[in-house]
């Protein structure tokens, strides 16, 4: 599903992201782990194609396309969704308005009819049931003074409606109590589908006890340095990440 | 013969027609003003962006009377503000007010000329209030209006009543022949405890120019509320000078909303004189630019009696090769302990040729007030741009969601939803023509 070959890239000139290669199949769950500063963000805001990074080398598949030709909406039309670790707040903007147009707008692009607001709001009612969020939530702007777990689970309601084929959750963890990561994993393993695909991007292992990752990956200083199961995330988590640090250096 | 030729020769002919009346000291002092101030130059300092010495440069006819009288009802539909069928409706046409077109459907209030007004029961009440717009405005344009003042009209809102017909005024200019210069004229006094909506537009027929130098007054007494709207949507070769001064001269509520969307030059001075305690004033404005048109804001609040709160919030978005001018100004006198006083002004910048100059300005003479202003220019937010994006919105759409959003507060505070949704259209279907465009 996506293929990222020798992945290169910068922010400002510096050199972030130094040759990341990585596979993600239909129905696998991958999760990149690893600390501060070493590149996670950067990986999925390129994928998800935020324009502050150059590029310099390498390459994204997605479903045989070439990531790199596609605009940001194109992508999300293509099926690929970020959920940001800071969910942007947009007053004036009201969330239900938003995810109708994103949702409208994401058929426009797979050629299918815009649903109407019947039709809407059925969907929408189903879905918040996933994510247990609030209508009075949805009727008002967007995430502007929603709490950390509201944005959160506004993200993965949003995902929820959008339907795409890989999911990437950018720090979903990140401020959450052990209840509201709870009910965000609920949601994301109630949305997997042997189609579908999810990339877990997360500091800390506790978000993998909610949500099994099939591989997982360490990423530090721009490279993917070590690959495994979820085994992986356990030891990290025991050691620290001192120890691949320390592997790494020792290989150079 | 150039304008100011033919306005020096209508007032002379004016004044020996209708023979003397109390009116005519107050008239012959602004046509000396005018005389010895003129048309103000970018070198007046309330001037410095705003060159409206341009707009003289063309010949004008100036309140030519027989062409009032040629309009027709069914000319009007266009111009026509929704709930109208429901609504007092003031129509003036080059500046004077057109009775045969209006329609007046509250007992509770009483309209008539400024020159009927000052020989009648409402003599006092004329002579007390009219021309008080001009020791805050200290220039040539407002004293040529009030030199023709008694053909302008008294509104007069009875004590303890509720208006419940929005009153909405109509500013024609009918250029279908010739260029038109026009000077509508009001003096609206809102008794105590009385209820006052009023809604205000221009609009221009014809393939020619028009320019209007309006001057309203508004007398709010104690109790009363007075919600104010104005809409200028006018086409770009017509250009407005209009100067609303209200004085709260009771404990009262005003809440005024001044959308500008369209027009050649357009300069807004919105003075709102605080002259007694307890009072309460909202102020806001919406000015979405594109084109070559300059909107340009003179706000002023003056506080002159303790314990009043003011909030006042502009907000642009300004595109093309557009301009757009804020000027506000919070002055605080020594007696206004206790004042409440609030002021912002938001732009956002869409074209590389768009132009703000924006000048917050207070003076506090009082020391125990509570007063903010600040000022911001930005352009649209990248970040909200990209989360937008990322859902699958186009960038068009993505654009024409995050203007609305900015411009949305303000017009929540236009109370009647007849008149927030016909701005909300409006800006949608400027949106529209944004993104499309672009």
């Amino acid at each position: 599903m996506l293929s990222i070959r020798n992945l290169h890239a910068n922010i400002d000139r510096k050199e972030i992201l130094r040759g990341i290669n990585l596979d993600i199949r239909a129905g696998e769950v991958h999760a990149i782990m690893g600390p501060n500063g070493s590149g996670k963000s950067t990986l999925s805001a390129i994928i998800a194609g935020r324009e502050n990074f150059e590029v310099t080398e390498g390459e994204i598949e997605f479903m045989g396309k070439d990531l790199m030709e596609l605009s940001p909406e194109e992508r999300a039309g293509e099926g690929i969704f970020l959920s940001f670790q800071y969910p942007i707040e947009i007053p004036g903007l009201t969330t239900t308005n938003f995810i109708k147009t994103a949702v409208n707008e994401v058929r426009k692009y797979r050629g299918e009819e815009p649903l109407d607001a019947v039709q809407f709001l059925k969907k929408m009612k189903e879905k918040m049931k996933l994510v247990n969020i609030d209508q009075s939530l949805l009727s008002r702007s967007l995430n502007e003074g929603f709490s950390g777990g509201e944005k959160k689970r506004n993200e993965i309601f949003q995902m929820a409606m959008l339907e795409p084929k890989l999911s990437i959750l950018d720090e979903t963890d990140s401020g959450l109590d052990i209840d509201a990561i709870r009910i965000v994993a609920n949601g994301v393993n109630q949305l997997r589908k042997p189609e579908n695909a999810v990339l877990l991007v997360t500091h800390y292992q506790r978000l993998l006890d909610y949500i099994i990752p099939d591989f997982v990956h360490v990423l530090y200083k721009g490279r993917i340095v070590k690959s495994g199961t979820k085994e992986l995330a356990y030891e990290l988590e025991e050691r620290g990440y001192d120890f691949i640090k320390a592997e790494v250096e020792q290989d150079a | 013969m150039n304008t100011i030729e033919l306005i020096k020769e209508r007032y002379q002919q004016l004044q020996s027609s209708n023979g003397s009346s109390v009116l005519t000291p107050i008239e012959r002092d602004a046509f000396n003003t005018f005389n010895t101030l003129g048309i103000p130059t970018v070198k007046h300092e309330e001037w410095k962006y705003t060159r409206i010495s341009g707009v003289f440069n063309k010949e004008y006819a100036f309140n030519p009377e027989s062409l009032s009288t040629t309009l027709y009802p069914s000319d009007l539909e266009s111009f026509r503000l929704p709930g109208h069928q429901a609504a007092n409706e003031l129509v003036f046409v080059n500046g004077l007010y057109a009775s045969q077109l209006s329609t007046i459907r509250s007992a509770d209030l009483t309209v008539m000329t400024l020159e009927d007004a000052s020989k009648g029961e409402f003599r006092e009440l004329v002579l007390q209030h009219l021309g008080q717009s001009g020791k805050y405005i200290n220039d040539g344009l407002n004293a040529l209006n009030t030199a023709f003042a008694a053909e302008g009209i008294f509104v007069h809102v009875k004590k303890g009543k509720i208006v419940e017909h929005p009153v909405y005024i109509y500013n024609i200019s009918d250029a279908r022949s010739v260029n038109i210069l026009a000077q509508p004229r009001s003096l609206f006094y809102v008794s105590q405890n009385a209820q006052v909506i009023i809604t205000e537009t221009y609009a221009t027929m014809g393939a020619q120019e028009s320019f209007t130098n309006q001057v309203t007054e508004v007398v709010v007494e104690q109790d009363a509320i007075l919600e104010y709207y104005k809409i200028q949507n006018d086409v770009a070769k017509s250009s407005q000078v209009t100067t609303t001064h209200i004085r709260q001269v009771g404990k009262s509520l005003v809440n005024t909303v001044t959308v500008s969307l369209e027009g050649g030059i357009v300069r807004n001075n919105l003075n709102i004189a605080m002259e007694a305690e307890h009072s309460e004033s909202h102020f806001y404005g919406l000015y979405f630019l594109n084109g070559d048109t300059l909107v340009d804001n003179h706000t002023v609040v003056d506080n002159v009696k303790p314990n009043c709160l003011s909030n006042e919030l502009y907000k642009g978005v300004i595109d093309d090769n557009a301009t757009a001018v804020f000027n506000g100004k919070i002055f605080v006198q020594k007696d206004a302990q206790k004042t409440n006083a609030f002021q912002s002004n938001k732009n956002l910048l869409l074209s590389d040729n768009a132009t703000v100059n924006t000048k917050p300005q207070l003076e506090i003479f009082a020391d125990d007030v509570k007063c903010s202003h600040g000022c911001t220019v930005g352009q649209l937010d990248e970040e909200a741009f990209f989360y937008l994006r990322s859902r699958g919105i186009s960038e068009k759409a993505a654009k024409s969601l995050l203007i609305h959003a900015f411009a949305i507060d303000i017009l929540d505070h236009i109370k009647p939803e007849a008149i927030r949704n016909y701005v909300d259209k409006l800006i949608s279907e400027r949106l529209e023509f944004t993104s499309n465009d672009k």
